[in-house]
């Protein structure tokens, strides 16, 4: 059974009075524990790709199903409880909660979001901590990380919930090559240790080569697709 | 909750500047509405206790009509003696009063024997009316209050008419009243005493013996005008009232309507209107109150909105219920419309306390060194304190609706 699945998928706007395709009939397969990247240049849909996946937007045609659930057919409300339940985001400037500590970021999820009781919501934010390497840094302050560790609590905050599904858009186009490398590095890590399957979307062609599976946009079309590495 | 109200409290504390001087501006504004209740409603009371204690007592019993016509203190409209027996028998059971005075209210002529002038008679129980309205020998500015208050043969006239009628303690004047029958009856008294002025129509009220009242008017029998009452406990007043009318209204007259009338103070004395006043202004700052905490917490949760659109993008991103951002929201209103409750009323209440230890005076008419007791009731500063905190969650709705609203997307690209 596959993760996500798009058939003739579509997706434009309107701007004015002009109709701008974004997504021109992308079709598309993503297995269970994969790590993916979309690449491309910038305009050529890769952050609306994302953003449908996550739910976070709505397809204009064709059809996408995540977790075998037809992204069209949520509401506002509905979209919300699923990307709480099944995906983790990871974003370009981190979108760390400025005034909750590392510790109550990673946690955030587990109490707004899914309302976990208090001891079970303590073990497993440890244990993502752990698991990134943030640990001894549970009670700073995000302005008082640099800006891979600010990534690596983000990571733990996608995955704390224990999402099917982690979509990072531009992870690593804040952070010197190094420390994007080691990112990229974690999150497959996380992806060989939870069997969390990672989308994300880059244009930077060293990062790119880490992904286990390539889909290459241009124009809104996916003109290679599925190409796999390593 | 607890984890929504600690969010909204550290997002409060992130912009400590603007959050202060919100606070602020509602701790100002709860002061201002808390010390005017507590000031204008110790001058409310020291107002309205002049004029019951020394004059008009907190209720009184008249005869159906006599207080439409009361400027004219009518004799024809005395209450007869069958009445005030069946009055007197009521009154004499009712534990709440404190005391109750029989009055015989007339107008005569006042001479000096070269001047004459109109007064305003009170013929009074001398120890019954000092019981009633006890600030009423305290206002005798001339000599004393003899018998009582006032001795059989003798006078209290009123500073107005001492000093226009150029008339001392210890002078006889000659007072010419027109009887029930039309008749007319002149006596001489001695003057014994000389009352300031209370606030209200009382500025020409003379008292005298009700059985001098009585000789003048050439009256036989035990008719009166009206019943001036004490209670122990004003706030009694209402239920007196009830009771005083339930028992009394079965007394009819011929017409078979209730042969009686009850009054409250308020019915009987223009500074009702004064009192309305003070209410009114009361509630025209309590709505500049409304007005200060709905803009000021608005305000500041719009900016909130706007300042912090790709936090709430990436609340709602990562699957924050829309409920929840909302909550996160009001929480912030209700914090910022607590802590400026909060501190104004503890402010409030501490000046309070202050100006009962160093008191203020002040003159109101001829009275002077009024004392104003200030304070605050609790029901006072716990209907400003909910409506403060209700107008604090009103205003910050729609900014909190607005971010729950939000388009991720939007809310995400936003710079």
């Amino acid at each position: 059974m596959s993760l996500v699945h798009a058939a003739g998928l579509e997706k434009s706007y309107r701007v004015g009075e002009v109709t701008v395709p974004a997504i021109r009939g992308a079709d598309f397969t993503i297995e269970p524990a994969s790590f993916v990247s979309f690449v491309g240049p910038s305009g050529s849909g890769k952050s609306t790709l994302l953003n449908m996946i996550g739910c976070l937007d709505r397809p204009s045609g064709g059809k996408l199903t995540v977790l075998d659930t037809d992204v069209a057919t949520l509401d506002r409300h509905s979209a919300a409880a699923f990307r709480g339940t099944h995906i983790g985001f990871v974003f370009q400037d981190f979108n760390l909660v400025p005034v909750l500590s590392v510790y109550e970021n990673v946690e955030y999820p587990l109490v707004m979001v899914q309302n976990w009781p208090a001891t079970q919501r303590r073990a497993r934010v440890l244990e993502l901590l752990e698991a990134v390497g943030m640990s001894d840094q549970a009670d700073k302050r995000p302005d008082q990380l640099s800006g891979g560790q600010k990534q690596r609590v983000a990571v733990a905050r996608a995955l704390v919930t224990r999402a099917k599904l982690v979509l990072a858009d531009e992870p690593t186009a804040n952070l010197d090559h190094a420390t994007a490398y080691r990112v990229i590095e974690l999150m497959k890590k996380m992806r060989d240790d939870f069997g969390t399957t990672f989308l994300f979307s880059t244009h930077d062609p060293k990062i790119m080569e880490a992904a286990e599976v390539i889909y290459t946009l241009e124009d809104g079309r996916i003109q290679q697709g599925g190409a796999h590495h390593g | 909750m607890v984890n929504v109200l600690k969010l909204a409290t550290r997002n409060l504390l992130r912009y400590h500047r603007r959050t202060s001087l919100t606070a602020s501006l509602i701790t100002l504004g709860i002061i201002a509405v808390l010390m005017f209740v507590a000031l204008s409603g110790s001058f409310k009371a020291l107002m309205i206790g002049q004029i019951t204690d020394s004059m008009l007592g907190h209720l009184q019993i008249h005869r159906k009509g006599y207080v439409a016509s009361i400027d004219n203190l009518p004799l024809n409209l005395l209450m007869k003696p069958g009445a005030v027996k069946k009055i007197e028998s009521q009154l004499e059971q009712m534990p709440q009063l404190a005391a109750w005075s029989p009055r015989i209210k007339f107008s005569a002529m006042f001479s000096n024997f070269t001047e004459t002038t109109g007064i305003r008679l009170n013929g009074i129980d001398p120890l019954r009316e000092a019981a009633t309205c006890p600030l009423l020998p305290g206002r005798l500015s001339d000599g004393t209050a003899e018998g009582g208050l006032v001795q059989q043969g003798r006078l209290l006239i009123p500073d107005i008419i001492a000093r226009g009628m150029k008339v001392k303690v210890g002078d006889t004047v000659v007072l010419v009243a027109t009887n029930q029958d039309g008749s007319v009856n002149g006596q001489t008294f001695v003057v014994q005493g000389v009352l300031e002025s209370a606030t209200g129509p009382g500025g020409r009220d003379a008292y005298m013996h009700i059985d001098d009242a009585r000789s003048l008017l050439r009256l036989e029998d035990a008719s009166l005008s009206e019943y001036a009452v004490r209670l122990n406990d004003p706030a009694q007043l209402p239920q007196v009232m009830a009771e005083l009318n339930a028992s009394l209204g079965q007394m009819l007259n011929q017409q078979g309507k209730p042969a009686l009338e009850v009054h409250d103070w308020k019915k009987l004395t223009p500074f009702t209107a004064i009192a309305n006043m003070i209410d009114l202004l009361t509630l025209f700052i309590k709505v500049m109150l409304v007005g200060i905490v709905l803009i000021s917490i608005m305000n500041v949760m719009v900016m909130a909105v706007y300042e912090r659109m790709r936090e709430i993008g990436t609340l709602a991103a990562i699957g924050t219920p829309p409920r929840r951002i909302l909550g996160l929201f009001v929480a912030e209103g209700l914090l910022l419309g607590l802590a400026g409750t909060v501190i104004g009323t503890l402010i409030s209440l501490g000046a309070v306390g202050l100006l009962r230890v160093y008191p203020v005076y002040f003159d109101f008419g001829r009275q002077e060194n009024l004392q104003l007791v200030p304070s605050l009731a609790a029901g006072d500063v716990l209907f400003i304190g909910v409506l403060v905190t209700i107008i604090a969650v009103l205003a910050s709705l729609q900014p909190a609706w607005k971010a729950s609203r939000m388009d991720p997307i939007t809310a995400l690209r936003a710079v």
